[in-house]
């Protein structure tokens, strides 16, 4: 008989290495931005690096966990985004230090992503058939569009909002937090590379375990087979709509931690190229492949910096190598050859055919 | 206009052509089709089918191919929603149910092209089937808190005691997707069971087996059977089968049912013999 891989030993070995890969990067990046071996350029890309693994590790469980496709990650960042920085600036007086005013920005722009997700998810995820794509889509514009036009100031008497233009009449000492399209500016910029990787680990911990528990068994299940997963009693829409709000609810924190890196936010920042570029994130890494993710949001993250000398040539250049790797990651034919160069990794994929 | 005929109520008494084996005779059969019927694609696929199944039975279903065997399995967990009649379970009108409903309400199927969860372990395969029965959240899952623990344990210890019936509890841990056919197979019939059915749809077990596994396959489904004192139906092609372990056999063709009988009935059934053997001519 062929030899049989023992899954639950490949698959706690994955995680293992995954947590490893994260901690170790970050104690290197640490000493190296502490002990200024790390150009500012590339410190400064360190907070959103973190946010982009975080939002590919999210989308990762909707579309390599749960099987579903969309296109509109982007806009759970930003509506997590704006809602966590506004949490960020009304907790300013309330609470001076500034950690705690990050997690609980983050907890606010998670749960607002979340009710967001949840809101279009009702709908969209009792149809059979891939309508998320479109829906995510659409949502990502509309609220790109919804947000560019939305005031939000805080004084003496409370909140007050308005849409189109800016109707708040804010009582004298009061605020405007948000103002439309100019976004938000002149933020306090509390988010750190430590509290991303905090961040990035809380993410992989809670994709890991529910992967494993019986709600990671249903997403899995569902998107094996969903005939066959209603015929044992699998709730679908149930089981889909939680994967979704969980992604939507960890793509809202990593929005909240990349703006309180910057001094001013648009909602033009999360449109639907970031939407791709993290959808890329996940393809490129693997469906389903935590690790993956993390490690392609970091290398696509920090090329296009690297690629600058090329001016011109820049995009171009970026735009062949992702061709590049996505062929070498995806095509048969293409592995073969690389494997035939390398021969260490050779034997390891003559087994895992064997095995399949 | 079609869905006006289903009848809503049960108002019909049991059919008099109900066949079940003297010990269920006394008690509430656990299935009862009235008059079920489907339009697919604008030919009537079955029509008037009644049949009843006692509580601990195992029933055949058989028929040439193409007779509607695997659609009134369809018909019964509600991946088709029947035009016509009724389909009453542990005496409830399962009207208006959909596919999981009719799992929670009893009845567990295989298929007859297999539909494992190709991706996940054996193990996982069986505790997918167990999700019901567990109640930890989403909190316990991700902060695997002792609930969490105690729960999987279970279900674990359960899996492999499940899997042990057909002798597969040593590949647990094995890709589902990577087993050999013969297996696969088996593996249905314990996911299907993880359910805690009342009634089990086998949609062709023994389909692509050899006869020493076919032989093995038969021990297994009664020793099923004897354990959980469940009602099975089995839709099959290998007569061997069929007749050694069914206590009643329907028989289908054209959608519509021909004969209902013992073995020994059915085997001397000249419409049913007909049936086949015309079929073969046919095909010769
Ligand atoms: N979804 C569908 N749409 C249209 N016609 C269908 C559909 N499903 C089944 N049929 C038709 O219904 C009839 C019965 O099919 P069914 O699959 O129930 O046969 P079967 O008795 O299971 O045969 P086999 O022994 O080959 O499995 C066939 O003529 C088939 O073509
Ligand atoms: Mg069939």
């Amino acid at each position: 008989m062929r030899r049989l891989i023992n899954l639950k030993r490949v698959e706690a070995r994955r995680i293992y290495l995954t947590y490893f890969v994260v901690i170790a990067a970050y104690v290197i990046c640490q000493t190296m931005s502490s002990t200024k071996m790390m150009s500012s350029s590339m410190r400064g890309m360190l907070v959103p690096i973190c946010a982009y693994m975080v939002m590919a590790v999210s989308l990762n469980l909707v579309v390599g966990i749960s099987g579903e496709l969309s296109l509109g990650h982007a806009g759970f960042m930003s509506v997590g985004a704006f809602s966590g920085v506004a949490t960020a600036i009304l907790l300013q007086n309330l609470l001076p230090f500034a950690p705690v005013r990050l997690a609980i920005a983050m907890i606010s722009g998670a749960v607002f992503a979340a009710l967001a997700g949840f809101l279009i998810g009702i709908p969209v995820l009792r149809l059979k058939g891939d309508y998320l794509a479109i829906v995510t889509l659409a949502f990502g514009e509309i609220i790109k569009s919804i947000l560019n036009n939305f005031y939000l100031g805080v004084d003496s008497a409370g909140l007050h909002f308005s849409m189109l233009s800016d109707t708040t009449r804010l009582l004298p000492g009061g605020q405007l937090i948000i103002r439309g399209p100019m976004g938000i500016s002149r933020i306090m910029k509390i988010a750190t590379f430590p509290a991303g990787f905090i961040l990035v680990m809380i993410a992989l911990a809670i994709v890991f375990n529910l992967v494993n528990s019986r709600f990671g068994r249903g997403f899995m299940a569902i998107r094996d087979d969903r005939i066959a997963a209603e015929s044992i009693g699998l709730d679908v829409t149930k089981f889909k709509l939680t994967a979704f709000v969980m992604s939507a609810a960890l793509a809202g924190a990593a929005g909240c931690l990349f703006s309180l890196n910057y001094s001013t936010i648009v909602a033009n920042k999360f449109d639907f190229n970031t939407s791709i570029l993290i959808l890329v994130f996940v393809v490129l890494g693997g469906q389903g492949n935590m690790l993956g993710s993390i490690i392609a949001a970091a290398a696509l993250t920090i090329l296009p910096e690297k690629l600058r000398e090329f001016s011109d040539y820049r995009m171009l250049l970026y735009a062949v190598i992702l061709i590049m790797t996505m062929l070498i990651t995806n095509n048969d034919n293409i592995k073969a050859f690389f494997q035939n160069i390398l021969p260490g990794s050779k034997a390891k994929f003559q087994k895992e055919e064997s095995d399949a | 206009m079609e869905k006006e005929k289903r009848s809503r109520t049960r108002l019909v008494p049991l059919p008099s052509r109900a066949l079940v084996p003297d010990r269920d005779a006394a008690r509430d059969p656990v299935l009862e089709c009235i008059n079920l019927g489907i339009t697919l694609g604008g030919i009537k696929a079955v029509e008037d089918f009644n049949f009843t199944v006692g509580r601990t039975e195992i029933a055949g279903l058989i028929g040439p191919n193409g007779a509607g065997k695997t659609t009134v399995f369809n018909l019964l967990t509600k991946v088709y929603q029947p035009t016509t009649g009724t389909i009453l379970l542990n005496g409830r009108d399962t009207h208006g149910m959909n596919t999981m409903q009719v799992n929670k309400a009893g009845i567990a199927r295989t298929f007859q092209n297999i539909r494992l969860f190709k991706n996940l372990s054996v193990a996982d395969n069986v505790k997918a089937a167990m999700n019901n029965d567990m109640r930890y959240n989403m909190l316990n899952a991700i902060l695997r808190t002792p609930a969490y623990r105690r729960e999987e344990i279970a279900a674990h210890r359960r899996a492999l005691k499940l899997l042990s019936i057909f002798d597969m509890q040593d590949i647990a841990d094995v890709r589902a997707g990577s087993l050999p056919y013969g297996a696969q197979r088996r593996l249905e019939i314990v996911r299907a069971l993880a359910t805690n059915p009342s009634l089990l749809l086998l949609d062709e077990p023994a389909a692509g087996m050899n006869p020493s596994e076919t032989a093995e396959l038969m021990d297994s489904i009664r020793k099923v059977h004897e354990m959980f004192q469940i009602a099975i139906v089995l839709i099959e092609h290998d007569m061997s089968l069929v007749m050694n372990i069914c206590e009643g056999i329907c028989v289908l063709n054209f959608g519509h049912i021909i004969a209902k009988g013992t073995p020994d009935d059915i085997q001397s059934n000249p419409a049913v013999i007909e049936a086949y053997l015309g079929r073969n001519r046919e095909a010769k």
